[in-house]
């Protein structure tokens, strides 16, 4: 399946910021057998005195923008294509909780793909006491860690209430638990800190996610902006699990990977410091359309 | 002089006196004395000497020393706070005497540590062999916040990633050295170990002459000149980066930076532009290719380490990363301060050296492990539980509970548990007890528990080992490790030859190459020295204000009440009658001033900062206390000499850079503008009969008024010598003039023959007054002159300071 995906962010400042430094994580990663980006166009403006590409630790693409003139306003905006191979449905072959332990102790590999770093804390998750007792309510001790992370998934999605206006980018996923409300960044923090409480490591995929939903369907939660959803490590055999909270779904071809983290700061669509002082303000909207496709030869 | 056998009787009532505190045995060992409760022989000699002077020849003595720290600006800040609670560097006025052949075993063993975590931190960086081979647990990298993944990969070079590092070591009951913690990221150690040589040896300046005690100016002469290799041949600047004037140890980046003659910067100071790390200065943009940091790794980017971190610069890893920026120990060296790591590191130098380390870190078990966590639970009675990823110095981590602690059970229960249920965040360590060493409290020797901190410095022929200089002394009697987080005093070191040793002097040495980070004035430095010359100056005319008001309210003139109302009123911008309140317009602005001051303590003279502090506590004084109206002019007169006498050490001991340039041009701005806007009220139409004469006090122009004009003041005769006198230090013009003249003589990046914009206002100001006629000096003239001159600040401002 072939999307077109159109992003655009707009920053304002209230005082002209003199210099800017952006880390920008928007562009689709290219994944082997699942995801391929084809074309992408990201412009900025205005237009930057430099911009480089390169990679994080994660492998994620990372595009670096410095201004050094002042600016009250920028604008980011993505176009790109990304061909994405829906994943057969996965079998499960993932060992109890109880079992998954001696699993990462085991791993001596720290690539960026490794367990090892996603059993938290990290800067904004650690433990809460609430989540923690949810996470363990929520699962059961005979079931397959897989079975277990859908079923947290499940009840997350159970009790929480998506609201886009009950908490910003900045709340913490306690504060939001305790709310039982957010967006698509509170679901995956909340389900990572459960998993990580249940032992399972676990980590933050932003992405975005297909505007309209296959005929039949319902319209997805978290469409208007980039997405967030969680991948868990389900033992050496599953390897990870990719689960939306938000949508109460594992991963299919509706979801296009961005960047993989520990948490939000991991993948932040922008990370930016200027010399500015004064307040500042963001929007973004996001379209993700099914192209027309014929077969190429 | 006492006679040589009183001197053998009271050493040795010194020694009896002593050795009846040192509880011996098998409790700990003391420095001064032998098992057997002998001097040990480098003790001999200085015991003798100490035992030689009187109690009040000693207290005399240490004043000396007290005084250097006090002259020296040698200060110690609580987290917290504000100026008020600099307190004096506590330095307890004995030193530590050691042989030198027990340093050389010492060094040795520090000098295998070094190289050995240099091994291990490029591999944590790097290949991750540790991990992959089992010898080290993975997730005491993937767990650990002060493990930069930014930063893996990116040591595509063999440069040295580690060029200074430090320990603090102590001495077991047994007589060995441990290490107790390796300090990486920022140790303070080297800036304070020179100034406890320097007032150690004001307080035994005979007998240390002739100690053959090691000099440590050779060694950071060495480093010095490893600073200057390191910088590559590009030659960037060296600068040492510190979090500012709020981080406790300030005082030593301000010391050390100008010790070393390095720029001393803030991350606010440096961008990153095509790469390359810059620094912001009133000449433009100069390039960095080396940062000595004193920041935790983790604050020095916001984009790719802490995002909170107001401290850093953005960029600032990617320039590392590129090779474009130097550091002088890699980003992400603080990792090998994981408490955690010492319970491996001498299995991993077994596994590299084939033997154990020469000097070992304290016994260390990581309770993620069963039989180790097992191991601490089972001898809970000798051990400390603290966090595995602290990279805290064991000394300064309040969060370490002693299990074997007698009145903390349900801290042990608690931490029992907790072992349990998260033993792989947990660290048990072996409770140490440390060696004694003399200091001086109510009239006798006592004994205290001590530890030693020793930096090293990479050199082009190895690892140089700063020789001695400091001491941490424990406050109370407690000689457990734990016991000197609670603090105490620190002391000089004295390693002693039986050969006289060489006296280096770092003064005398490459002088050529201190001189250009000096000369370099960083904006944010250049911004606080124009703001100090504004404030004091502003406080001045205040001053003067005050007195005159006063001055009026004593005398109780009828006629003098009118200009007295109209002082308060037009001139105190309607204040509160009260003196008190009135006080505050000075005492308030010089506050500021000193906290400008204390922003840039590199360049202002402790002297300037001590006649500053001076004057700050005497206006705060008059501003707090009652003082009847009648005796306020006499006080202020005496707040006006001091000011008078700070101003003149500026200016006759500053030297004429950049930096008094921006000084000179806040003095005289403020006071131009300050002029002005006194003759505008002066000469408005209803001010009351006096007020010239006002003017011409409050401008310290009365006598020259008189010498010049032999007649009563004239509106002319005032606007003329206020306003338009070009010789007059008083007049608007002559301060309008000086700053023409600093501004022409600053730094511009223009080439063309057009003026810059603050060059353009000030001349545009000049020429008004030079080409007016006294007669027609009026409010009209005078008020937009003040707007004019505070647009010269502005554009100042924005041309040179941001």
């Amino acid at each position: 399946m072939m999307y077109n995906i159109r992003l655009k962010i707009s920053h304002h400042y209230d005082q002209p910021a003199a210099y800017g430094r952006q880390l920008i994580r928007v562009l689709p990663k290219s994944i082997p057998g699942r995801q391929h980006l084809t074309t992408n166009i990201l412009e900025i403006s205005p237009a930057p005195y430099g911009k480089s590409e390169s990679t994080d630790f994660f492998n994620n693409t990372v595009v670096t923008s410095v201004h050094m003139e002042p600016h009250t306003d920028l604008e980011i905006s993505l176009k790109c294509h990304v061909s994405v191979t829906p994943a057969p449905p996965p079998s499960d072959l993932s060992p109890s909780l109880e079992a998954l332990r001696a699993d990462w102790q085991r791993a001596r590999d720290l690539g960026p793909a490794s367990p090892l770093h996603f059993l938290g804390p990290t800067a904004r998750l650690t433990p809460d006491a609430d989540i923690t007792a949810f996470a363990y309510d929520a699962v059961s001790p005979a079931a397959s860690v897989t079975d277990n992370v859908i079923r947290l998934g499940e009840a997350l999605h159970a009790a929480m209430t998506f609201d886009s206006e009950a908490t910003t980018v900045d709340t913490d996923a306690s504060e939001a638990f305790r709310l039982r409300r957010g967006v698509c960044q509170d679901f995956a923090h909340i389900m990572i800190l459960g998993l990580h409480a249940l032992g399972v490591p676990a980590g933050y995929v932003s992405g975005y996610l297909r505007t309209l939903p296959p005929e039949g369907a319902e319209k997805l939660e978290g469409v208007d902006a980039m997405h967030a959803w969680v991948k868990a490590w389900c033992g050496v055999a599953q390897g990870w699990v990719e689960y939306d909270p938000t949508n109460r779904t594992l991963i299919g071809a509706d979801h296009i990977v961005v960047g993989y983290g520990r948490e939000y700061n991991d993948v932040a669509p922008i990370r930016g410091r200027l010399r500015s002082s004064g307040g500042q303000s963001s929007r973004q909207a996001v379209d993700v359309a099914i192209v027309d496709q014929a077969p190429r030869s | 002089m006492t006679p040589k056998a009183d001197i053998q009787d009271a050493q040795e009532a010194l020694r009896q006196h002593y050795l009846a505190q040192v509880t011996h045995g098998a409790a700990h060992s003391d420095e001064m004395l032998t098992r057997d409760g002998a001097f040990r022989a480098v003790w001999h000699r200085f015991a003798a000497h100490l035992a030689g002077l009187t109690p009040d020849g000693l207290a005399a003595r240490f004043a000396r020393g007290d005084q250097y720290l006090r002259d020296a600006g040698v200060l110690y800040r609580q987290y917290d706070e504000t100026l008020s609670s600099e307190r004096q560097w506590p330095l307890s006025h004995i030193p530590v005497l050691l042989g030198e052949a027990e340093w050389q075993e010492i060094s040795a063993g520090l000098i295998e540590r070094a190289d050995l975590l240099e091994y291990v931190l490029r591999d944590f960086y790097g290949a991750n062999e540790l991990v992959a081979s089992g010898q080290l647990p993975g997730t005491l990298l993937s767990q650990n916040p002060a493990w930069l993944r930014p930063m893996i990969g990116a040591h595509r070079t063999g440069a040295p990633l580690l060029n200074s590092v430090s320990f603090e070591i102590g001495r077991g009951p047994d007589g060995k050295w441990w290490v107790l913690s390796d300090l990486i990221e920022a140790p303070s150690t080297a800036g304070f170990a020179i100034e406890n040589r320097v007032a150690t040896s004001r307080v035994f300046p005979n007998f240390f002459r002739a100690a053959n005690v090691h000099r440590l100016a050779g060694f950071f002469q060495t480093f010095q000149d490893r600073l200057h290799a390191l910088r590559g041949r590009e030659a960037g600047e060296i600068a040492l980066l510190s979090p500012g004037p709020m981080n406790q140890h300030y005082a030593e980046h301000a010391y050390l930076a100008r010790y070393m003659g390095l720029l001393l910067v803030e991350g606010d100071d440096l961008i990153v532009r095509d790469g390359q790390a810059m620094v912001r200065t009133v000449a433009g943009t100069r390039p960095i290719s080396l940062i000595w940091s004193r920041l935790p790794s983790a604050m020095l980017d916001p984009l790719e380490l802490n995002p909170h971190s107001m401290l850093g610069t953005p960029g600032l890893v990617q320039a590392v990363r590129d090779g474009s920026l130097g550091m002088v120990n890699t980003l992400g060296a603080g990792v090998l301060e994981t408490r955690a790591l010492m319970a491996f590191l001498p299995k991993i130098a077994r596994q590299r050296l084939g033997r154990g380390l020469a000097l070992s870190n304290i016994a260390t078990w990581w309770c993620g492990q069963d039989a180790q966590r097992d191991h601490v639970l089972s001898h809970a009675s000798t051990m400390m539980v603290g966090p595995a990823f602290s990279t805290k110095s064991l000394m300064a981590d309040p969060t370490t509970v002693s299990l074997g602690g007698a009145d903390n059970a349900d801290v042990r229960d608690q931490i029992s548990q907790h072992l349990l249920t998260a033993g792989h965040m947990l660290v048990g360590q072996e409770a140490v007890t440390l060696s004694t060493t003399p200091v001086f409290e109510n009239g006798a020797f006592v004994p205290r528990p001590m530890s030693i901190r020793i930096s090293l410095g990479r050199t082009a022929d190895g690892w140089a080992v700063m020789p001695g200089g400091y001491a941490r002394i424990s406050a109370g009697r407690d000689a457990t490790a734990l016991a000197m987080q609670q603090g105490g005093k620190v002391a000089d070191v004295w390693v002693t030859s039986d050969a006289p040793v060489a006296t280096p002097s770092l003064l005398s040495h490459t002088s050529d190459s201190r001189a250009p980070s000096q000369a370099i004035l960083p904006s944010r430095a250049a911004d606080n020295l124009f703001w100090l010359g504004r404030y004091v100056e502003r406080s001045e005319q205040n001053m003067r204000i005050f007195r005159a008001y006063f001055a009026r309210k004593a005398e109780e003139a009828e006629q003098e009440d009118a200009l007295h109302d109209f002082i308060r009123v037009r001139l105190l911008q309607d204040a509160d009658p009260d003196a008190n309140t009135i006080a505050e317009r000075f005492s308030q602005p010089l506050g500021l001033g000193l906290q400008a001051a204390s922003r840039i303590s590199d360049r202002f003279s402790p002297d300037g900062m001590m006649a500053l502090r001076s004057l700050v506590t005497s206006a705060r004084d008059l501003a707090a206390r009652t003082v009847p109206s009648d005796d306020i002019p006499a006080e202020v007169s005496g707040l006006l000499r001091q000011i008078t006498g700070f101003a003149g050490l500026v200016h006759e001991n500053m030297y004429h850079h950049d930096g008094w340039r921006f000084l000179s041009l806040g003095v005289s701005l403020e006071r131009a503008a300050n002029m002005a806007d006194l003759l505008a009220v002066c000469f408005d139409a209803d001010a009351p009969l006096g007020a010239l004469n006002l003017a011409l006090e409050v401008g310290d122009s009365t006598v020259s008024h008189r010498a010049r004009y032999l007649l009563w003041s004239s509106p002319a005769s005032v606007a003329d010598l206020l306003g338009l006198d070009p010789d007059n230090p008083r007049s608007i013009r002559y301060h309008i003039s000086r700053a023409k003249d600093h501004i022409a003589h600053l730094p511009q990046d223009r080439a063309d023959h057009t003026l810059s914009d603050v060059a353009r206002r000030v001349l545009v100001a000049e020429t008004g007054l030079r080409t007016i006629d006294a007669a027609e000096v009026s409010p009209a003239f005078l008020a937009p002159l003040k707007h004019d001159i505070w647009a010269i600040s502005d554009a100042l401002t924005a041309s040179h300071l941001v």
